[in-house]
Formats: structure tokens, C-alpha cells, sequence
């Protein structure tokens, strides 16, 4: 069994496919959103934790990219280097799953290793260098 | 009522009462502010925050044979320094980036090092490699240098910052369609959050509206070591709408200020890298206010409901320099990590470090409780809202036309 994240683009036209029950079905993977987007007729995005066998994984994929959907694997996951961190809080208004969150009372912020998707906007924002991709 | 004097003749005898800018609030707003005025000897503030107008100046010492390096070229890990000074003088910008850094070639680009970076592993008492060329005179006859150089190597290594301390400072949004990269952050599109930048009640110019205590020759807390105001602030621009209690409503006062490198801390003085904008500083001050009366205090105590801010449209007003703000917001609101702008409610975030603001503020009160830390009366006051300065834009003017010969 192997598990990956992926971020999956629908243009506008694909809104209305049922990717994630042909995932199921046809594939035989476990999926888990993670975070999601659609609206019909506008361009969609969904955010999905994939689980399943090795070959059936690769197969799904490829069937989404067939589809005309943009995929993207993402990372492993992202660290967060505690002590380069000045709790600026520049990451916690862009993290869409709150997993960098700021306690408000100490203006700290703390990073939540299990809400983390991975997305890596924190990389982009954080001028500290405080989160690292993990390879 | 108090002069500095006394202050600091309580302080060596341990027995001045101390607070930092956020324990003030409530011990006023508990004791009245008469008797608190008359209780408290200092405030301490703090700030924690990039400031691109940033830079350190060394004197690396002279080689034998002698080089002048001054006129000529010369890098510290790949970053340029400025070399139009003496011989082996050489002044870093935080700002500074190596040459063949692709900058936003690529865009958004990355700047991960440059001038801002190179300062804090010199702090972090790293060695780093010093290239210069230069063009070689009768007293000055070598051309080339390649050596590794640390702080502990130079004769001096003195921080100087012409401009820190922001009073007060825009919120950044973008009404644009297209996620933007600047110096306040990465701005998504339509209102998409909403950056600030300034630790508000703690903030050592908030506390101080109209430098009534902070001027030439102030001792501050400066990247963990200590420093001095050496003048007032580029940009500084005092003449700005003020609220009833003096404070700014639009970015106002800003503090030059200088002090030796080799007692700073790379906690206290970071490297910053701005997506697709740049390097930068990020500087740590503390300025202690002596409490001489009860309108000081009145001002110390100041609180983040009561300092307000103009919300700043990135992708067109500020870049065109067009005026105009898209509402007025207080540090109260940007910290409770939403506002509301044009009727959206935007998440906010922060540039600079409220928690390591008040890191800095609960340090100095530290020093001076201790009594290592003594306050200096200014020597010259820093221009106010009487001052009539005038903030100027960049007239462009065309060359006149060559006269012909
Ligand atoms: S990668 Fe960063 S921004 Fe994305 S979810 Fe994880 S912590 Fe949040
Ligand atoms: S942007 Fe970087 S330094 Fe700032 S709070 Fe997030 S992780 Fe920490």
C-alpha cells in the first residue's frame, strides 16, 4: 500500500466529472479530501489523499491526466525549523488547512504536523527560512 | 516631575520600577495615571521587524602588501559591498545581492542570500570569504585579495541603519486578479488576506508620539547588544494626521540608529528573503522611555485599540503612488486576525514579530532592573509634528540640453 497526496485542477468543462467515485471504484483507492473546491463551470480544485496499491495508484493518475485534469504529487510533507521561526505569523493567513496556527494571546504560532497537505505556500511566504520541504 | 537623573540614580540602586510597554496598560489603567506616573521610572518598548534600510560598515584591516580596496571592487560571500570609502573601509546593504543572482528573472524570484544574510552569520561569528579587486597605486600596490574574514578579524563592525523603527505602518491588501509579491509579503488576489507590519502598543515610537524622550544620543537595546539613536530616520515625516492622543494615523517617525555588531546576537538580527521582492534586515530594538511625567506615561501606556492604520492597495495605489486608502483599521483588529475591507472579511497576518517584540521589551526591563542598563537624556530632540517638515516625492526633471559647442 502506498499513500500520496496530490493537488488535482479541473478546467471548467471537467467540473462535472465524478473523479473520486471512478477513483474508488475503477481503481480501488481509498480517498480522502482533504480540501476541495468546485463550483460547475468554474475552474475546480481539489486537494486528495490517495491510498492503494503501488500499480493502481500509478493507473489512477493516469487516468485523471487522460481526463485533461492537472495533477500535482505533493512533497512528502514540510518541517518547520522551530528556531528560525520569529512567530511573524506571515505563513498563518495562507495556510489553508490552519496546521501553522497563532495562539492570539502569546502571538505565538505553533505547526500542526497532521493538518499539513503540504501545499508548501508556507515556503513560498516565510522570509525566514523557517519551513524546509522534506525530501 | 522625574529627571533622567534621578531615574538612573534609582536604577543603580535597584530600586526604579520598571515595566514594559504592555504591563503599563494595566498598571495605569489600575493606579490612575497620576500615581503611575509618579510609581514607574521606565517603560520599555520593542520591535521586531525587516527594515531594508539596513547596513553594517567594517574596517577589515590592512594586508601586506597594502591593498586599496576603496574605488575598486570587493565581495563578502558573493554579495557586493560599497567600496567609495578609505582603503579597507567597506559598507554592506542588507538589501545587497550577489551578482549573478537571477533576481525575478525567474518570478517570482527566491533572493535566498544576500547582504541581510551575510550580516547575521558574521554575527553568528561565522567566517566568510572576502574577494576584492582593485587598481593598485605607489602605496597601495596589490590588486587582488581572497581571504576568509570573520567580526572577531576587523577593527570595527558597526551596524548602521538610516531608517528603523517605522511609526506606524500601511496594511497591505491586493484588489488585483493576480497574486502579487512585495515588500509586505505575498498578496493573494482580491483581497485575498492582509499584511501589516509593526508591533502597535509595544512599538517604541507608538509609545513616544512626538519624541518628547527619544533623540539624538538614545541608548537602545540593538540586536541583542547595545546602540544609540545617531539621528532621525530617513523618510522621517512627523507632519501627519494624528489621533487625540498624538498617535500617527499614517506611517510618520522613523529612528537612524548605529552600534557595534560584534556584541549582537544573530536571534536578534535576522536575514530576511521577500518572494520575488528581495533581501532584507530584520532588527531587533528596544528603547527604554523615562517616565519624567504624567503626560509620558499617558502616551506609554498607549493600547492597540487606539493606534490606527490605513489599509493600502498593492497592486495599483501604492506602486503608482496614487492616495488614497481602502479604510482606516487598528493594531486591536489586524491581531484578532481578521478585518473586514470593502465589506470582505480578510485574515491578516503579520511581518514583524509581536512575540519577539515583547522578548525584547521584558530583555531591557531585565537590563535595567539589574542595573546594566543606564538611560541617556538625549542630546538633541528629534524633528516633531512642529517641525514643518515636508515628506517630498521624486520630481522628474529633464536634463537641460547639452549647449553646443
Ligand atoms: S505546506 Fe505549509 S502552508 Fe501548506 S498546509 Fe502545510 S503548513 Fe500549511
Ligand atoms: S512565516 Fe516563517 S517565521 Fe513567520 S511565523 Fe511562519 S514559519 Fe515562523
Amino acid at each position: 500500500m502506498t499513500t500520496t497526496k496530490v493537488v488535482l485542477r479541473f478546467p471548467p468543462e471537467l467540473t462535472d466529472q465524478p473523479v473520486t467515485y471512478k477513483l474508488i471504484k475503477e481503481y480501488d483507492l481509498m480517498v480522502n479530501i482533504l480540501r476541495g473546491h468546485i463550483t460547475p463551470k468554474e475552474e475546480g480544485m481539489l486537494v486528495l489523499e490517495l491510498t492503494g496499491k503501488k500499480k493502481q495508484l500509478d493507473r489512477g493518475m493516469d487516468y485523471l491526466a487522460k481526463l485533461g485534469v492537472e495533477t500535482q504529487r505533493l512533497s512528502k510533507g514540510v518541517k518547520w525549523l522551530k528556531d528560525r521561526c520569529t512567530h511573524c505569523t506571515a505563513c498563518t493567513s495562507l495556510c489553508p488547512t490552519h496546521a501553522l496556527l497563532v495562539e492570539r494571546d502569546t502571538m505565538m504560532v505553533s505547526f500542526d504536523r497532521d493538518k499539513c497537505i503540504a501545499c508548501e505556500m508556507c515556503i513560498t511566504v516565510c522570509p525566514y527560512s523557517a519551513m524546509e520541504v522534506q525530501v | 516631575m522625574k529627571t533622567v537623573e534621578e531615574i538612573n540614580e534609582k536604577i543603580k540602586k535597584g530600586k526604579a520600577l520598571v515595566l514594559t510597554a504592555e504591563e503599563i496598560i494595566d498598571f495605569a489603567r489600575q493606579k490612575g495615571s497620576k500615581r503611575a506616573a509618579e510609581e514607574v521610572d521606565v517603560v520599555t518598548t520593542g520591535t521586531f521587524g525587516p527594515m531594508c534600510s539596513s547596513g553594517a560598515y567594517f574596517n577589515v584591516g590592512h594586508s601586506r602588501p597594502r591593498i586599496k580596496i576603496g574605488g575598486g571592487k570587493a565581495y563578502l560571500n558573493g554579495v557586493p559591498v560599497y567600496t567609495g570609502l578609505a582603503a579597507v573601509d567597506l559598507l554592506l546593504g542588507a538589501t545587497a545581492i550577489p551578482d549573478d543572482d537571477p533576481r525575478n528573472a525567474v518570478f517570482p524570484g527566491r533572493f535566498a542570500y544576500g547582504g541581510g544574510h551575510v550580516i547575521e552569520e558574521l554575527v553568528a561569528g561565522k567566517e566568510v570569504r572576502l574577494t576584492a579587486t582593485a587598481y593598485g597605486t605607489d602605496c597601495y600596490p596589490r590588486k587582488k585579495i581572497e581571504t576568509r574574514i570573520s567580526l572577531e578579524d576587523m577593527n570595527e563592525a558597526v551596524l548602521f541603519n538610516p531608517r528603523n523603527c517605522y511609526q506606524n505602518y500601511n496594511v497591505a491588501v491586493n484588489v488585483s486578479d493576480r497574486a502579487i509579491y512585495t515588500y509586505m509579503g505575498v498578496l493573494q488576489p482580491r483581497l485575498g488576506n492582509a499584511n501589516y507590519c509593526s508591533a502597535g502598543q509595544l512599538s517604541p515610537l507608538f509609545c513616544d508620539p512626538f519624541y518628547r524622550t527619544i533623540g539624538i544620543g538614545t541608548r537602545i537595546f540593538l540586536g541583542g547588544g547595545t546602540g544609540y539613536v545617531a539621528w532621525n530616520g530617513t523618510q522621517h515625516n512627523p507632519c501627519v494626521p494624528r489621533t487625540d492622543l498624538g498617535v500617527p494615523r499614517v506611517p510618520a517617525g522613523t529612528i537612524a540608529v548605529i552600534g557595534d555588531l560584534k556584541q549582537m546576537h544573530p536571534r536578534w538580527l535576522r536575514g530576511t528573503s521577500f518572494r520575488g521582492y528581495g533581501v532584507n534586515l530584520t532588527v531587533s530594538i528596544g528603547i527604554p522611555i523615562p517616565i519624567l511625567n504624567e503626560e509620558i506615561l499617558v502616551q506609554a501606556a498607549v493600547r492597540d485599540e487606539d493606534i490606527v492604520t490605513p489599509i493600502v492597495d498593492y497592486s495599483q495605489s501604492y506602486p503608482q503612488r496614487e492616495s488614497g486608502s481602502l479604510g482606516e483599521v487598528s493594531y486591536a483588529q489586524l491581531k484578532s486576525g481578521e478585518i473586514s475591507v470593502d465589506g470582505k472579511e480578510v485574515p491578516t497576518a503579520s511581518l514583524s514579530s509581536y512575540a519577539m517584540a515583547r522578548e525584547i521589551a521584558g530583555i531591557l526591563k531585565d537590563w535595567i532592573q539589574k542595573g546594566e542598563f543606564l538611560l541617556t537624556e538625549c542630546v538633541q530632540g528629534l524633528p516633531s509634528s512642529d517641525s514643518g517638515i515636508v515628506f517630498k516625492g521624486l520630481q522628474e526633471k529633464p536634463f537641460r540640453a547639452k549647449k553646443l559647442i
